[in-house]
């Protein structure tokens, strides 16, 4: 059975017609076709599928679509404003934070989240608030910089 | 070293931005009109022959398209021309739980995930093989109806002068018996695949592949279609590692059924899927004889090696002929018998994963050489030190190394990792240890032997002074496109922002061989930087006539061209292709990469060339709990030989990336199986096919890692460049389990070495046991009479004196195989040629 779902997709008012049974990463994906959200294993132990609901760090995966009614989401779509990157895409583009690419979307978005609450992270916390999302290109070191030279950076 | 721009300045790679907005195009980010799904049924059984499938209530269902069964595929692929031993969907048996049988393609996935549960296979359970013991005892029944004999799928033997003689000269002779996990690449991206019918009727197939020329041949091969009418795409991939370089099942299925139904199918794997389809890391077991002199000087070594290969033959056989390789490559060994093993097993299929082959048996030899130091009262690092192999010279088995900078590398990590205050002065619990490596800067023969090249470029400037370079080569993450794109633009003297670059496309983009082997800086660099000198001399020319000055005198860089000596007389550089356009006509360039010849010439020597071998050395550092064997690393010191770093900040992400990994084998990685209660069928099944319980490091895991790069250009590698994706992988299973040894006094000889383990070797030792953990002694195997090669240095041709004549390899072969009774494709162009036109 098709749902009507009325909500907030990167500041943009959206109203959609989706199967009942998806999660919010397949509408995102499929019925709005932003497909910047990844999926690795769609039971929420990857951390690629995230996204921002009400500016709280979510797995998409985990969420059935209409259990977002009325809110804001935020996908790595939303990130960049009036053609500037944001400070987190720059800094990640910049010191080599994405190699394949795949996770990048999900631990920018759960990085955003950080920035967002706590302005200067510690490394330890960093680490922390992004140890639910895998990464098997980098080894994590050079996301953990772009996260700390971004948070420096003016915004 | 000639002053670069470009090359050697750490850059944002050239698909950085679209990386991170979203907009690289991943293979399932592909959505396109008319498109239906596709999802396969697997075998529950691990090893049965398939007496019935019924897909009637399937095919019934609302919304199904169509309903395929291995009736539709009768031709047989894979990527080895000896072992095409599988089929898109089983015919007659099925080899492992995860087997294809069935598949159903439907208006969405939620609709084939339904159909495809109502297919009814009826099976005959045969007996399971699930151990190589197993499959080395029983014959019968055999997994594959090929093979050496019964289950033993390859068994190969090497000698390279009279080993036994070298192990009787020694003054000692080291015996050591080590084991190593089978662990999977884990990408995070799913494999996925969308197929379609262009509107000429030819197919299309976007793919998350790392070898589209190989899974183009396996389309054509399997499908029986002309190759020239197969387009393959490799999508960016989201993560390969080596587990997307085989052509797969589901990739030739949705082939077929787009060609059927005449409109896009797309797949995409779920997780499970992904560690079923696995081609990842064989657990090897293996057992060193190395003979010593007192003063450390190895005199001769005996290797052999078990493959577990799981049940098909993948990349197997060189698989197997990769454990025995590079050990000559690291270190002086003058005499050299190798003996190694794969057998089939119901598992699913081993194969190519970062270090191919080479990690296992590098772990074996880095844990034996600490323990023989320890013997001879050395350091291991200068133990090492003492026995480099020579650069520039054959090894006892015929391969040709370039430079060596080893011993930079193992000075450098000594140095700042201040070993000699720490190496057997540490307090108990803290450990260090140290390990080498060395790799390949891609294998020197095509999988498909002939003598086309290896890599192509092409370029097209125009008037826009706008740069797009062509290449077969696959961005999987590591930059080719960068590098690719970096290169031209150093040569032409532009911004790599000015260049475009179109890859992995089999219409548009001359062949490359494909993301493995660490092969795509060098060849598809070499190839590239004669495209772009090519080009660089079309624009000279013109240019120089209109300044005036002799061409050699030019300058092109920062968007320029100009009078070296005067460098304010000048043209833009887009004003330069305009000059040269309006002279010559339209232009273009290609460039081209063949491997030096190996030369070694027995059956096995195809395996180990490479035009020059990178070394890295590591030393890390552990903490481990003397009381629960807990351990974890805080430190790790790595230094790479790159012979140049062309884009430091991708070298680092490589060197770091390959840390990461290798400390995911070193402490957790296992793809382990069990069987399952007999009330639910004894299957033999994936212990932990799911992300969170596949344990791999996270953020929080990481050490400090402190790179050091150890530049000597390599005159074979593009700006002296030598590979840097695999080789920095390698030490560090070895140093880590040599660190413990630092730490707690027990040795583990068997990856991972996890607390599990350690605790057991310390429980040992309490028990005035002997204070280790690991394989107790080598199977039992009937080797074959080993072929007889002479080494170099005793006046040896590099043939075997008791081979039969060998078949020329340069059998016809025009790059893709021609079906029987099918047009053969159109032929290829092989050679190096200037394309330049008038209009």
């Amino acid at each position: 059975m098709k749902v009507r779902l009325k909500c907030t997709v990167n500041q943009e008012p959206v109203e959609v017609l989706a199967d009942d049974y998806k999660t919010l990463l397949e509408v995102l994906r499929e019925d709005l076709q932003l497909t910047g959200t990844k999926h690795g294993c769609e039971l929420g132990e990857c951390g690629a599928c995230a996204v921002l609901v009400d500016g709280t760090p979510v797995l998409s995966c985990l969420v059935l679509a209409v259990e977002s009614e009325g809110r804001r989401i935020t996908t790595v779509e939303g990130l960049a404003a009036d053609g500037r990157l944001h400070p987190l895409q720059k800094c990640f583009a910049d010191l080599g934070a994405a190699q394949c690419g795949y996770c990048t979307p999900g631990i920018l978005i759960t990085a955003k989240a950080l920035l967002d609450a706590e302005p200067n992270p510690s490394r330890a916390r960093i680490c922390e608030a992004l140890s639910g999302n895998l990464c098997r290109c980098t080894g994590y070191l050079q996301i953990v910089e772009a996260v700390e030279a971004a948070a420096k950076a003016p915004r | 070293m000639k002053p670069t721009r470009v090359i050697g300045q750490p850059r944002r790679r050239v698909d950085g931005r679209a990386k991170v907005t979203g907009q690289t195009r991943f293979a399932d980010d592909i959505i396109l009109p008319r498109m239906v799904h596709c999802r396969l049924l697997r075998s529950t059984q691990p090893h049965a022959r398939i007496v019935t499938v019924d897909t009637g209530k399937a095919a019934q269902v609302d919304g199904v398209h169509l309903v395929l069964t291995g009736e539709s595929f009768p031709i047989s692929y894979g990527i080895l021309p000896v072992s095409h031993d599988e089929h898109a969907l089983c015919r007659d048996k099925v080899r492992f739980v995860g087997d294809p049988v069935a598949a159903v393609i439907a208006r969405d996935e939620m609709t084939a995930d339904l159909a495809v549960n109502l297919i009814d296979v009826t099976y005959e359970p045969l007996r399971t093989f699930a151990s190589p013991a197993d499959s080395l005892e029983h014959d019968e029944p055999r997994i594959h109806d090929y093979g050496d004999h019964g289950n033993v799928h390859k068994a190969v033997a090497l000698q390279f002068g009279d080993v036994d003689a070298a192990l009787g000269a020694a003054d000692h002779v080291f015996d050591d018996v080590f084991h190593f996990e089978g662990n999977t690449h884990l990408p995070i991206e799913q494999h996925a695949a969308i197929a379609l019918k262009d509107p000429d009727g030819k197919l299309v197939i976007y793919s998350s592949t790392q070898t589209p020329h190989y899974l183009h041949r396996a389309l054509a091969k399997a499908l029986a279609m002309p190759a020239a009418h197969i387009r393959v795409i490799a999508t960016p991939n989201g993560g390969g590692f080596g587990g997307k370089s085989d052509p797969f099942n589901h990739e030739i299925v949705v082939a077929k059924a787009a060609l059927l139904l005449d409109r896009p199918v797309k797949i995409c794997l779920n997780r499970e899927e992904v560690f079923y389809c696995h081609r990842g890391r064989h657990p090897v077991t293996m057992r060193f004889r190395t003979g010593i002199t007192t003063d450390g000087k190895i005199t001769g070594l005996d290797l052999e090696t078990l493959l577990d290969g799981g049940s098909y033959g993948s990349y197997g056989v060189a698989s197997t002929f990769y454990t025995g390789a590079l050990q000559t490559v690291t270190y002086d060994i003058p005499r050299y018998r190798f003996r190694g093993c794969r057998v089939f097993t119901n598992k699913p299929p081993c194969g190519p994963k970062r270090g191919h082959g080479t990690p296992q048996s590098r772990f074996g030899q880095e844990v034996q050489l600490d323990k023989i130091a320890e013997h001879l009262k050395r350091d291991p690092a200068e133990l090492r030190l003492g026995m480099i192999a020579p650069a520039e010279t054959l090894t006892a088995n015929y391969l040709r190394v370039g430079t060596i900078g080893l011993a930079e590398c193992i000075r450098t990590v000594v140095d700042r990792s201040n070993w000699s205050e720490k190496f057997r002065k540490l307090p108990l619990g803290r450990g260090v240890g140290l390990a080498c490596s060395s790799y390949l800067s891609g294998a020197g023969l095509p999988i498909n032997w002939n003598d086309l090249p290896h890599s192509g470029v092409q370029l097209k400037l125009d008037r826009s002074g706008g740069v797009t370079v062509f290449c077969g080569a696959t961005e999987i993450g590591q930059g080719s496109d960068d590098v690719l794109v970096g290169i031209v633009a150093e040569v032409l003297g532009i911004d790599p922002f000015d260049v475009r670059a179109v890859t992995g496309d089999t219409d548009l983009t001359p062949v490359d061989l494909g993301s493995y082997s660490s092969r795509v800086t060098l060849m598809m660099g070499n190839a590239a930087i004669q495209a772009a000198e090519r080009a660089r001399e079309i624009l000279a020319g013109p240019v120089a006539s209109k300044l005036e000055i002799p061409a050699d005198r030019l300058v092109f860089a920062d968007r320029r061209v100009f009078d070296g000596e005067n460098p304010d007389r000048g043209v833009s550089f887009q004003e330069a292709v305009c000059i040269a356009e309006a002279r010559v006509g339209t232009i273009g360039t290609t460039g081209s990469y063949t491997p030096p010849k190996s030369a070694g010439h027995f059956k096995g020597g195809g395996v180990g060339p490479s035009p020059t071998y990178s070394y890295t050395a590591a030393v890390v550092e552990v903490d481990v709990d003397a009381e629960t064997g807990w351990i974890s690393v805080p430190r790790v010191w790595i230094a790479h030989d790159i012979g140049r770093s062309l884009n430091p900040t991708l070298v680092r992400g490589q060197v770091e990336g390959s840390v990461y990994m290798g400390l995911g084998e070193a402490l957790m990685e296992e793809q382990a199986f069990r069987r399952l209660p007999p009330r639910l069928s004894s299957a033999l099944v994936h212990k932990f096919p799911s992300m969170l319980e596949y344990k791999s490091p996270t953020s929080l895991d990481m050490p400090e890692i402190f790179t050091d790069l150890i530049e000597h250009p390599d005159p074979r590698g593009p700006f002296g460049a030598k590979e840097v994706g695999q080789g920095p992988l390698l030490p560090i299973m070895p140093a880590v389990a040599n660190a413990v040894y630092d730490a707690v006094g027990v040795r583990v000889d068997e990856i991972p070495v996890t607390p599990e383990k350690i605790l057991r070797a310390l429980q040992a030792r309490a028990a005035g046991k002997p204070a280790r953990f690991g394989p107790a002694s080598f199977p039992e195997i009937a080797w074959p009479a080993p072929l007889l090669v002479t080494p170099p240095q005793e006046g040896g041709d590099g043939r075997a004196s008791n081979e039969p004549e060998r078949r020329s390899r340069r059998k016809a072969d025009a790059g893709i195989e021609a079906t029987a009774g099918v047009r053969p494709s159109t032929p290829l162009r092989a050679g190096p040629s200037i394309v330049e036109g008038r209009s």
